[in-house]
């Protein structure tokens, strides 16, 4: 089992002479602050009381995303975020002194897989702490394997909510968080006051509509005048495009995922409807998945996520710089995979608090944790294992990146099982 | 595939016809101990696991050897029936996950979460069966038989075989899987049915209790192998290869063609079943992704590369396929695939009978004759078989 492990260092640091130099960089500070470093010290069995892959010098997290299969082009991006997040985290020295071993599974877009490859990772492999999932189906697959063997999930997806586990961080947001606060601003900027939602027909866009449905019908006094929904991989949108037509609704709401995209971006367009002038907001396309699009065919649309990467900020910026030093430069940065970026550190810094990888004291250190250093800008975990965010509401450009149109004044209080919404 | 003709002529020309020989009585000891002892005792709980949960394929793969192999009907469609006998039993078991003191964070509490979260406020009539452990256990088996039973009987009374069978099947698991997505809330949707936790209060997700299920599915497995060698060795046995390789004969024989085929249908739709219930108890979950046309084909590899005349060679098979399977991709996230499909042209172009052909050419001639030796004296062995007696 000679898994695909990579103990630190970028690409550009593959020499074994440079890597023994940076080892050894990263070992005088230790001994240099002393008392500041001491749990830097701490014997394998103070920091880990649970038989957990620890030891002195390494600690084994596991990723678990698919590489193959129909997801794998979803979630290429969030695997690379964190493997990049762990090379810095290496690279830094380490937590409580210990570099990061990857074991990396393929989940092959197959929920059973899922959870066959999350139980190997932590009954055989004794992972810490596992990065990984996409769709709401895999981590329904994969959470009683978390729950029941005490493991520990990052999961990066923006998703419907109505869960909340022990053993799960979530750090993409859930429904409301998304969804609230771009309805509210079409709503005062565009007049939004008829929507019609489109989606795939899955847990995700039906309880996203729903939560949009009462928020439109209760709170904005707008109407729906359509709700739809295909399955996963459907092609053929001229129906439902027709309908919009005869409706007119002020607002196209569309949460449909994954390849299906591009034919409904490009049947939208040869029916003749511009963009410009009809407003669109969507939930499920990013920069990612605008690359499948084409930019020229989703250009003035609205998308409303926490994270683009056209963010202005020096988090941002060294991010972008740096993933695309190690992935290339074509690569683009979508929500997700800026979520995916951020679980290895809220995981390094919830071990450093707890001083310890023991589960049980990882997940007690961390609700209240803030991490300044995330490229969305300030973040920080609530009570019920969801972030704190700010949402963002972007403009499709033809180059397929987002001009940043809106930006919550307040992070938003995440709330998975939100009240008057179900 | 050994020629027909010749495989019909061997097994009339075999005139004492034992339940089994002494070579199958070998082939089954062989692999009830491998599943019964030698793995067991071998394998760590984790691992032990995935050997249950690859040998609730075999099943299937057991269903296909009588349906394809014997009775000449190719099925792409058998992953309908592991599916509807595995959500038979994930609706038992959801059920009682779902007490009321369990879902109280619902805001109708007593129905599966995923009701809740549709908007369904009232347990649909058909899971109502479900909540009798029972009348489960016979829905589990009566639920596909009789869909099989439905399917097959219209189709065969039609005439309709071959290539369009196998196509009809294949369009029945597109359908149902259709059906399963779209039917959110009554069924889960893509999520499937998740979170399963005890059976009749027993805790299914302790190790103890996997591998008690473990032996209980290795036990009805061999079960299985019984059943099926008996239907074998029985006169419909003859009857289902003669219908294969001369349906019309057959029926001008004045025997019921149609009969015979519903019959093989179903009793390998019931197989499936079989593996379809023992999966949900071992993995804890049961999903669309079980149902649709790529495991239908994934199931009928296993007969395939197992060999599929053979009710051994079938497990066998369904083992080799998913141990390769997970270890591949343990070991090569990124090209495990091209591995797997390395593995299935290598058999298919070199040994064309699968597993079970090898085991014949190779191994059965000599075991023969050394068990033959052992019976009477070296100058009375008959000529070695050329071929294998089916």
């Amino acid at each position: 089992m000679a898994d695909d492990t990579e103990t630190g260092a970028t690409n550009g640091l593959r020499s074994p002479l440079r890597r023994r130099l940076l080892m050894g960089l990263a070992g005088a500070p230790a001994l240099a602050l002393m008392p500041r470093g001491a749990w830097a010290a701490a014997p394998t069995s103070a920091v880990n009381t649970t038989g957990l892959a620890v030891t002195d010098t390494e600690v084994t997290v596991g990723i678990l995303h698919s590489v193959t299969g129909t997801m794998a082009i979803s979630e290429t991006g969030a695997q690379e975020a964190e493997k990049l997040a762990i090379a810095q985290i290496n690279e830094a020295g380490g937590v409580l002194g210990r570099k990061i071993k990857i074991i990396q599974e393929d989940g092959a877009s197959d929920w059973p897989t899922f959870a066959e490859k999350a139980k190997k990772l932590l009954v055989n492999d004794h992972c810490a702490a596992v990065m990984g999932c996409w769709t709401s189906a895999s981590r329904k697959a994969v959470l009683p394997v978390f729950e029941q063997y005490n493991g520990l999930l990052y999961y990066p997806t923006f998703y419907e909510g109505l869960e909340q586990s022990k053993n799960v961080f979530y750090t993409g947001q859930e429904a409301t968080q998304q969804i609230l606060a771009g309805l509210d601003w079409v709503h005062k900027e565009k007049g939004g006051d008829s929507f019609y939602f489109i989606g795939s027909d899955y847990i995700w866009p039906r309880t996203s509509n729903k939560i949009a449905r009462k928020h439109v019908e209760n709170v904005l006094k707008g109407k729906v005048v359509g709700e739809e929904y295909f399955p996963l991989g459907h092609t053929q949108f001229n129906s439902v495009i027709n309908k919009i037509k005869l409706t007119k609704p002020k607002v196209i709401f569309t949460d449909v995922v994954g390849g299906s995209n591009v034919a409904f971006y490009k049947q939208l367009k040869a029916a003749g409807i511009d963009l410009s002038k009809q407003v669109l907001m969507t939930i499920s396309v990013t920069e990612d998945e605008i690359d499948g699009i084409g930019g020229e065919n989703i250009a003035g649309a609205y998308a409303c996520m926490k994270y683009f990467q056209s963010i202005d900020n020096e988090n941002n910026k060294a991010f972008v710089a740096a993933f695309k030093k190690m992935w290339g430069e074509k690569t683009v940065i979508g929500d997700v995979t800026q979520a995916a970026y951020l679980g290895p550190f809220l995981w390094k810094m919830a071990c450093e608090k707890a001083g310890s990888f023991d589960v049980d004291k990882v997940v007690a250190a961390s609700p209240g944790l803030e991490f300044k250093g995330a490229p969305e800008g300030y973040v920080k975990i609530d009570e019920n294992h969801h972030l704190w965010s700010k949402t963002r509401v972007g403009k499709a450009k033809p180059d397929g990146q987002f001009e940043i149109v809106y930006t919550s004044p307040e992070l938003i209080k995440p709330d998975p099982f939100p009240k008057g919404y179900q | 595939m050994t020629n027909p003709v010749q495989t019909l002529t061997k097994s009339v020309t075999v005139n004492d016809n034992p339940f089994m020989k002494p070579v199958e009585w070998l082939s089954l000891l062989l692999l009830a101990g491998v599943i019964l002892v030698v793995l067991p005792l071998a394998l760590d709980g984790f691992r032990l696991n995935l050997v249950g949960k690859y040998l609730t394929y075999a099943f299937v793969a057991l269903g296909l050897v009588i349906c394809w192999g014997y009775a000449g009907i190719l099925s792409l469609g058998q992953g309908v029936f592991f599916g509807l006998g595995g959500y038979c039993m994930a609706m038992y078991l959801k059920l009682e996950a779902s007490s009321v003191e369990n879902t109280k964070i619902q805001s109708t509490p007593g129905i599966p979460d995923f009701m809740d979260w549709n908007q369904i406020t009232t347990l649909p009539w058909f899971w109502q069966p479900f909540k009798s452990l029972p009348l489960t256990l016979i829905l589990v088996v009566a639920v596909p038989v009789l869909f099989a039973l439905i399917i097959s009987y219209a189709m065969f009374k039609r005439r309709v075989g071959g290539t369009y069978f196998a196509i009809i099947t294949q369009a029945i698991a597109a359908i149902l899987t259709i059906l399963i997505v779209g039917q959110q809330g009554y069924t889960g949707g893509i999520n499937g049915i998740t979170d399963l936790r005890t059976l009749h209060g027993w805790d299914i997700r302790t190790d103890h209790a996997k591998v008690i299920l473990y032996f209980v599915n290795g036990g009805l497995l061999i079960a299985c192998i019984l059943a099926a060698q008996y239907v074998k060795k029985s006169k419909l046995g003859r009857i289902l290869v003669a219908m294969r390789d001369k349906e019309d004969r057959v029926r001008f024989s004045g025997y019921s063609v149609a009969g015979f085929k519903v019959f093989a249908f179903c009793l390998a739709a019931g197989f499936a079943a079989i593996g379809g219930a023992m999966f949900t108890l071992q993995v804890g979950f049961m999903s669309p992704s079980f149902v649709g046309i790529v495991p239908s084909i994934e199931m009928v590899i296993y007969a395939a590369v197992g060999g599929r005349l053979s009710l051994f060679g079938a497990v066998w098979g369904t083992l080799l396929v998913n141990w390769a399977k997970t270890s591949f991709s343990e070991s090569f996230p990124d090209l495990w695939l091209f591995g797997l499909g390395a593995l299935f042209i290598a058999v298919v172009l070199a040994f064309p009978n699968g597993l079970a052909g090898i085991w014949r050419e190779q191994i059965e001639p000599r075991l023969t004759r050394r068990v033959k030796g052992l019976r009477a004296p070296p100058s009375a062995i008959a000529p070695p078989h050329s071929a294998p007696a089916e």
